[in-house]
Parts: structure tokens; C-alpha cells; sequence
């Protein structure tokens, strides 16, 4: 069935079976492939992407259930040439190691700093409780996050 | 992990959900937020022929001042009873425990229906509305009835809920903004509760609900009935246990849940 997403600005439209998840749709049928499959139980949080403004697991939802609406993965995060304020904190802080989760961790973070855009340190570790990295430990992860939280809040874009 | 392929229905309205699970019968399934039933199908555990995807009925999200109660949509999610004020106001306890369900992800799909619905003695909500003696409203194609939270969950998985009947609101009493205590214990974030608990302190009595003691959400009736009859609380604790029949699994014995749920319910009596 025809399934249209706004996806980073740009109207797609393909034609999938019910049955696809949305990472699937927008890694194969949009070509965005920023967006990992990781555990693909919905537990590590690496396939997590915005759909209308708020992070989801798209590994655990069908691409049907976001006909209509509006996805942001991490490619349509960065203005330009200048990484969105989370990219440019992990940037600086070093948040990542093997990269493997990061875009899901950024775009969690996004999500988060949304919601609650002054959080404490323990406010962003229960923010970030859906997305698991193996290699850092968190720890700049977290910096990372807090970071960016400043920085959004005291430099809007 | 692709779900087995399946026809894919959208429900316009509570009536038409009806109206479509009338039409397929029991190979049709419900699709809310998605949050339990996807990660079944993608194991193949579930393969309904029919999805009949009811997550884009917005007449059924809302919260509502009922009076003496709160009136729940089934599809209100997890996020929106978090951050509810009348909730937080009127039943406190609901608002705290949608807020330890899953992760930020899961609450901005999953839907308290859905929870209620999937009837996992795993999962937070059912113990809660039990708990609180939640009455739940099922539309069916003859019009709708009333569940009692007490009759609701019948076995692991299984409601009283019929094939074709859709939940569509849940009540819950007023009991306030505080007076609850929600004992969530698990070994890793955003995971399941190993053992969890429920206690809510009403007008006439304190009732206790037990999270994964069992093959179906449970309320701590011997505990209930040592706290009716003037047991102090460490020693209404110690019962919390009886009766229950909790499996075994790669987190917990059944030694220790029985174990988890006295401590549990020991630290919950005392923070009410």
C-alpha cells in the first residue's frame, strides 16, 4: 500500500507491504540509512528517529502507522553545514566511540531536551534509559547532552 | 525481524473498529500504539491475518473529570497520563506509574488501553487499575458494558475482553495526589519489573497490587486483610507472598520474587 511520510522537509511516497517497519522504509525505500537497526527488539534504541516532533523505536512501528505524519532522522538534524546543537555537543565531547548508536542517542537527546529543555544530570540518564551504548559508559554521553541542553537554552537556533 | 504478512485495516472510528473486527472475527487483531503486540508479531508469536489499526481513533484520547471519577480514553498514551493534570491532581498514583513504564520511546507510542488489553502480569498498569479498582468499558457490536478490574484479567494474556469488543475508556476512582506508594524493582533500565507493587491508600482501606507474581496481574489479598484486621505493616508485609504463584525466569526464582515482594510491599507500606 502507498505510504507518504514527510521525511526531513522532503514528501516520500512508496509503495510498501503493511508489514514494513518504518526503519525499513526509511533506510530502504528513502535511502536514509543514518537510521541503525540494532537490537531490533526495541530495547537498544539505536533505530530510534522523531515522528511528529517525538523519539520513537522505529523498529517497533509499522511504516503504515506513520503514513501522513512527519519523520526526522538524523540526516535532517544539521542546518546546512552547522550540526544541530546535540551533533555538535556529542562532537565536542566526545560522546560517541564506535558511532554504532549514536544517531538513535542523538535523536533521543533531541526529543529530550524538548521535553524538558533545563534537565539535571539524573533527568537526562532516565532520558536516555531507552538507548544503550557498549562501548563509552554513558559518561559523555551524558555531558554530551547537558551540553547541548545549555547551549539550546541560552543560543536558540 | 519482519512480522508475518498480514492485511492491514484503519479504523476511522471506535464503531468502525467494531464494525471491522465484526467483519474478520478472530483472526483479526487490534493494533494501538503497538508497543506489545509489534514486538510479538516481528518473534512470530502472534500472526493475526487482519491488523485493524485503531491508533488514529483520536475520540478515544482524552482525560476527563468524570465527577466521583476520571475517565481514561483507551487510546490516551503512557506521555499523556505522565504529564496529565488532572491525574496528577485526582489519582496521582496512575500519573507515577505510566511514568516508569518502558522508556521515553515506548511512552510516546504505547497507550494505556493497549496495556490494559495485552493483560501482561509483567506489566505496570493492569496491577495499578487493579489496585484502584478500576472499571474498564468495552464497545462490542451490541452496544457497551462494564468490567470490573477484579474481573478482568483472567489468565496470562487473556481478558474478559471478547474477540469482538474493543476497550475503549477506563475509570479510575479519585484518590488524590498523594497517598501511593509504586515499588518498581528491576535489574536493568527501563525493563520489565522483576517484582513490582502497587499500594494505594483510599477512604476505607489500603489496597496492594503485585506486578509479576503471577500468571495474571494480582492484588495482595492476605496483606489487605491483615492491614483490615490491625496488623502493623512489617507484619502484613510478610504475607505479601501467600497465595501468589509467581514463575521462575533468568532474573528471579520464585524464592526470590517471594522474597522482592515482601520487601517490596514492606518499603511501599511504609511510604504511604
Amino acid at each position: 500500500m502507498k505510504v507518504g511520510v514527510t521525511v526531513n522537509g522532503t514528501a516520500q511516497e512508496h509503495d510498501v507491504e503493511p508489514r514494513t517497519l518504518l526503519v525499513h522504509y526509511l533506510r530502504e525505500d528513502c535511502g536514509l540509512t543514518g537510521t541503525k537497526v540494532g537490537c531490533d527488539t526495541s530495547s537498544c534504541g539505536a533505530c530510534t528517529v522523531l515522528v511528529d516532533g517525538e523519539s520513537v523505536k522505529s523498529c517497533t512501528m509499522l511504516a503504515v502507522q506513520a503514513d501522513g505524519a512527519t519523520a526526522t532522522t538524523i540526516e535532517g538534524l544539521a542546518n546546512g553545514e552547522a550540526m544541530h546543537p546535540v551533533q555538535q555537543a556529542f562532537h565536542e565531547h566526545h560522546g560517541l566511540q564506535c558511532g554504532y548508536c549514536t544517531a538513535g542517542m542523538v535523536m533521543a537527546a533531541v526529543s529530550l531536551l524538548e521535553e524538558t529543555p533545563d534537565p539535571s544530570e539524573r533527568d537526562v540518564r532516565i532520558g536516555i534509559e531507552g538507548n544503550l551504548c557498549r562501548c563509552t559508559g554513558y559518561h559523555n554521553i551524558v555531558e554530551s547532552v547537558l551540553a547541548a541542553a545549555e547551549q539550546m537554552r541560552t543560543q536558540p537556533r | 525481524m519482519i512480522p508475518a504478512a498480514f492485511d492491514y485495516v484503519r479504523a476511522e472510528s471506535a464503531e468502525d473498529a467494531v464494525a471491522q473486527l465484526a467483519e474478520h472475527g478472530d483472526e483479526a487483531k487490534l493494533l494501538a500504539g503497538g508497543m506489545s503486540l509489534l514486538p510479538l508479531m516481528k518473534l512470530r508469536l502472534a500472526t493475526p491475518a487482519v491488523l485493524v489499526d485503531v491508533g488514529r481513533v483520536s475520540e478515544l484520547s482524552y482525560v476527563r473529570d468524570a465527577g466521583d471519577h476520571v475517565a481514561i480514553g483507551a487510546l490516551t498514551r503512557h506521555r499523556d497520563v505522565e504529564t496529565n493534570d488532572v491525574l496528577s491532581r485526582e489519582c496521582g498514583v496512575l500519573r507515577a506509574v505510566a511514568s516508569q513504564v518502558g522508556d521515553n520511546q515506548v511512552r510516546h507510542r504505547g497507550t494505556i488501553g493497549g496495556s490494559i488489553a495485552h493483560g501482561d502480569p509483567a506489566s505496570d498498569l493492569p496491577a495499578a487499575l487493579l489496585a484502584l479498582d478500576a472499571t474498564f468499558v468495552a464497545q462490542g457490536p451490541a452496544g457497551t458494558r462494564e468490567i470490573a478490574a477484579s474481573e478482568f484479567f483472567q489468565g496470562f494474556l487473556e481478558t474478559a475482553l471478547a474477540p469482538d469488543e474493543l476497550l475503549c475508556e477506563i475509570r479510575v476512582p479519585k484518590t488524590g495526589a498523594d497517598g501511593f506508594a509504586f515499588e518498581k524493582f528491576s535489574r536493568r533500565a527501563q525493563d520489565f519489573a522483576t517484582v513490582g507493587v502497587v499500594a494505594v491508600r483510599t477512604s476505607a482501606a489500603t489496597h496492594v497490587g503485585l506486578i509479576n507474581m503471577g500468571s495474571t496481574p494480582l492484588r495482595a489479598t492476605a496483606v489487605e486483610r491483615a492491614l483490615a484486621q490491625g496488623a502493623t505493616a512489617a507484619d502484613a508485609a510478610a504475607r505479601a507472598a501467600d497465595g501468589t504463584e509467581p514463575s521462575a525466569d533468568l532474573n528471579a526464582s520464585v524464592e526470590y520474587r517471594e522474597h522482592l515482594a515482601r520487601v517490596l510491599v514492606r518499603r511501599a507500606l511504609g511510604a504511604i
